[in-house]
């Protein structure tokens, strides 16, 4: 246990590639502030959003957050509950956070996360999910990393009904689409350490789509010959997930096998209150989100668990290069929850959203 | 770690001896003259670990004197369709055992598995996973059955190159197909006395498709006022399953989601080296062992003769309840549960280190 925790705690490699995803932005010094996009969202948004500042600032990261909310009309140039300027605030910034926001019911818009995914052509899912020491589940040693393509696949939304009774749906999978989330996974798993990509599928039975995954896959693999690759058809992947999860490292997958597992694994951990993610775009474009819901029932109540947002925030910290930070607030949180002294109600303790806050600035 | 102890002494402490070392029989079934006649069935040993337990039911079957004869057809999952003499005999046996059939990646065969499943139109796929009593898992009070439609859904087949970097696969649904299975489910849990049936979906993404799917399980659920009905997203599922799977007891699915569902809830429960199930239709059953991860093994396994036969016997136990043998089956249900109770022959999977010949010895020694 010891050892898993120095592993997560020193395991960030330094930046010897320094060519990577986002070469064209010009990283801060300690004197310029990089500005951040944050969306605080819905419900129980703002309050977290709120601990991020703080512990942010705290932590000394010289960020300047441009704020932005989503509004109560459509806007006509974007079809959305989101305005043009919030969008073209992030892909001016080029990284942002985001809460959990409400899509709100009704026809006449786009949904919101499918207005953000659209826009900003953001097209890998990342999601690190590994055991919070202290914090028991089953399973204690799960540490994997699922990269799920996010724009194509089975959620093309590309329906029809044949003839009464009878209703297709189209799957899409294109080379562009499946080099792109490949080339990312290979290129993660290379920055940040990771042994072992295994990809997804069930090309046994969706020959000709998986198979273009998996050949996509497998093309991006020969150039990074030293991580290791493996293929694994989707159910062995499953019960092998959930027998022994110390089997996976880095998880590369279409849209909907990335959906249904990104969330198995959420379970193995803890659930989505404790799981960061980072959705990635073309030009670095990277914008971390909470993927929780916005829990309008303990809105404003100082009840709410920051957790998954400050876990994004740190993932977004990496984005940017800011490691030492990142690694800062990183071991500050998973101290706080490790100790057992400071914990919000849904991790079965009786501590507010702000006592929480204070006690990771405190172990910063 | 204290927790899984604590729960492994309750269970100690409230079951001082196996209920298998004292057996009390059940009412007696009675049967019609003529009953013990031996029945056919077809078995397809198959590729990989397939001949190997496919042997361990045939020892087994032999040792017990049961009314079984199988007639043998070898078929190899590189073939380009089902031999004509094998679906011939199938559909003159209407009963099939079989091993797992490896469909080769990316290659231009199509699924056998799949061909046997349309031509016969075996609908239904089911998949019982069960704590077996010895078999200490990370999860207890899972009793799940898993309900699968097996013919259509993303499995349709219906795949083509738009251009060149670009395929496109049709996932098809149908009222007809989704209302049969949620027929079976809800029949099945009635006749099983079983209390709630969960429908599995992604309607809120693919609305017509699933949504098509739910309402033909929405219909069928008002003929079943006594059984509970509830719906779950595939994702959230998953998330369940791993969190609290006592919440769920007989769950109807589309084709892909019932793939993923069942292999997760047979690998939370213990493994798929261990959990029965098999496919029906109208006319014809195929019996297999219940999830499909893992059923071919792999090379390493085959070399050690290791395989875990357990999944298969239980599957060929509902097999013999099929057709008409409960006695046989009772026994060699027993038989196979108080061998992984005892815990001294068990497979690599299991936690063991035996061979197959091993488990079955074992089982044939428990065998009354």
């Amino acid at each position: 246990m010891a050892a898993f925790l120095a592993r997560r705690l020193l395991g960030t490699p330094t930046s010897s590639s320094s060519a990577l995803i986002s070469a064209s932005r010009a990283f801060s010094s300690s004197t310029t502030p990089i500005k951040a996009t944050l969306f605080p969202g819905d419900g129980i948004g703002p309050e977290i959003a709120e601990s991020v500042k703080q512990v942010f600032t705290a932590a000394d990261v010289a960020i300047d957050w441009d704020e932005h909310y989503v509004s109560t009309e459509v806007d006509p140039r974007t079809n959305s509950f989101l305005t043009r300027e919030s969008l073209q605030s992030v892909l001016d910034n080029k990284v942002g956070l985001k809460g959990p926001m409400a899509t709100p019911i009704g026809k006449g818009h786009r949904s919101l996360n499918l207005t953000l995914r659209k826009e900003l052509n953001l097209y890998a899912n990342v999601r690190p999910c590994y055991s919070l020491p202290g914090y028991k589940t089953r399973y204690d040693d799960v540490d994997l990393i699922t990269i799920r393509e996010n724009t194509e696949g089975e959620y093309s939304g590309l329906e029809h009904q044949v003839v009464k009774g009878v209703v297709e749906s189209i799957k899409i999978i294109t080379r562009k689409a499946s080099m792109r989330v490949a080339e990312y996974a290979f290129l993660y798993a290379k920055t940040h350490g990771r042994k072992k990509v295994s990809a997804i599928h069930k090309a046994n039975i969706m020959r000709k789509t998986d198979g273009l995954f998996l050949q996509c896959c497998d093309e991006v693999a020969e150039k990074y010959p030293e991580i290791e690759y493996e293929k694994v058809v989707i159910d062995n992947c499953c019960m092998m997930l959930v027998k022994n999860p110390t089997l996976f490292d880095v998880l590369v997958m279409p849209n909907l096998y990335g959906d249904i597992i990104s969330d198995l694994c959420a379970g193995l951990v803890g659930g989505l209150g404790l799981t960061p993610s980072c959705n990635i775009g073309e030009d670095g474009i990277a914008l971390a989100e909470a993927v929780h819901g916005s829990a309008p029932d303990i809105a404003g109540k100082n009840l709410a668990n920051p957790t998954a947002l400050l876990l994004s925030g740190v993932m977004m910290l990496r984005h940017l290069k800011l490691n030492k930070q990142a690694e800062q607030i990183h071991s500050a949180i998973i101290n706080t929850i490790a100790e057992g002294k400071y914990r919000t109600a849904d991790l079965g303790g009786t501590s507010t959203t702000t006592e929480f806050t204070k006690a990771i600035c405190d172990h910063l | 770690m204290a927790k899984r102890s604590v729960s492994i002494l309750t269970r100690l402490l409230t079951n001082p001896s196996s209920p298998f070392t004292a057996p009390t029989r059940s009412i007696t079934y009675m049967p019609r003259p003529g009953d013990g006649a031996p029945r056919t069935v077809t078995l397809i040993p198959g590729d990989g670990i397939g001949p190997l337990v496919t042997g361990a039911v045939e020892q087994v079957f032999e040792a017990m004197h049961a009314p079984v004869h199988f007639e043998r057809y070898e078929v190899r999952g590189h073939m380009r369709k089902v031999p004509e003499e094998v679906m011939e005999s199938v559909k003159r046996n209407k009963v099939c055992l079989k091993g797992g059939l490896a469909t080769p990646v990316g290659g231009g065969v199509s699924s056998l598995n799949m061909q046997l499943r349309k031509e016969l139109d075996i609908f239904a796929s089911l998949v019982n996973c069960i704590n077996v009593p010895g078999l200490v898992t990370r999860h207890e009070n899972v009793d799940i059955v898993v309900i699968r439609e097996n013919t259509e859904g993303e499995y349709a087949g219906l795949e083509h190159e738009v251009v060149p970097g670009v395929v496109e696969s049709l996932k098809v649904i149908t009222k007809y197909c989704s209302e049969r299975i949620a027929r079976y489910a809800f029949e099945y849990a009635y006749l099983n006395n079983r209390k709630k049936v969960t429908a599995v979906h992604k309607a809120n993404i693919m609305k017509l498709a699933d949504g098509l799917f739910l309402e033909s399980c929405r219909e069928v659920a008002k003929a079943y006022p006594g059984i509970t009905y509830n719906e779950i997203i595939v994702d959230n599922c998953c998330m369940q399953l791993v969190a609290k799977p006592e919440q769920f007891d007989v769950m109807v699915t589309p084709n892909l989601y019932g793939n993923l569902i069942a292999n997760t809830a047979a690998g939370i429960a213990g493994g798929t080296g261990v959990m029965p199930g098999g496919n029906v239709g109208a006319e014809h059953a195929i019996f297999e062992q219940g999830a499909s991860a893992g059923n071919v093994g792999n090379d390493k396994i085959v070399e050690q003769k290791k395989a875990n036969p357990m999944a298969l016997l239980l599957s060929s136990a509902m097999m013999l309840k099929h057709l008409q043998f409960p006695t046989f089956a009772d026994r060699l249900e027993i038989a196979v549960k108080q061998v992984i109770q005892e815990g001294k022959w068990r497979t690599k999977d299991l936690g063991g280190d035996c061979t197959t010949q091993e488990v079955v010895d074992a089982v044939i020694k428990a065998l009354d």
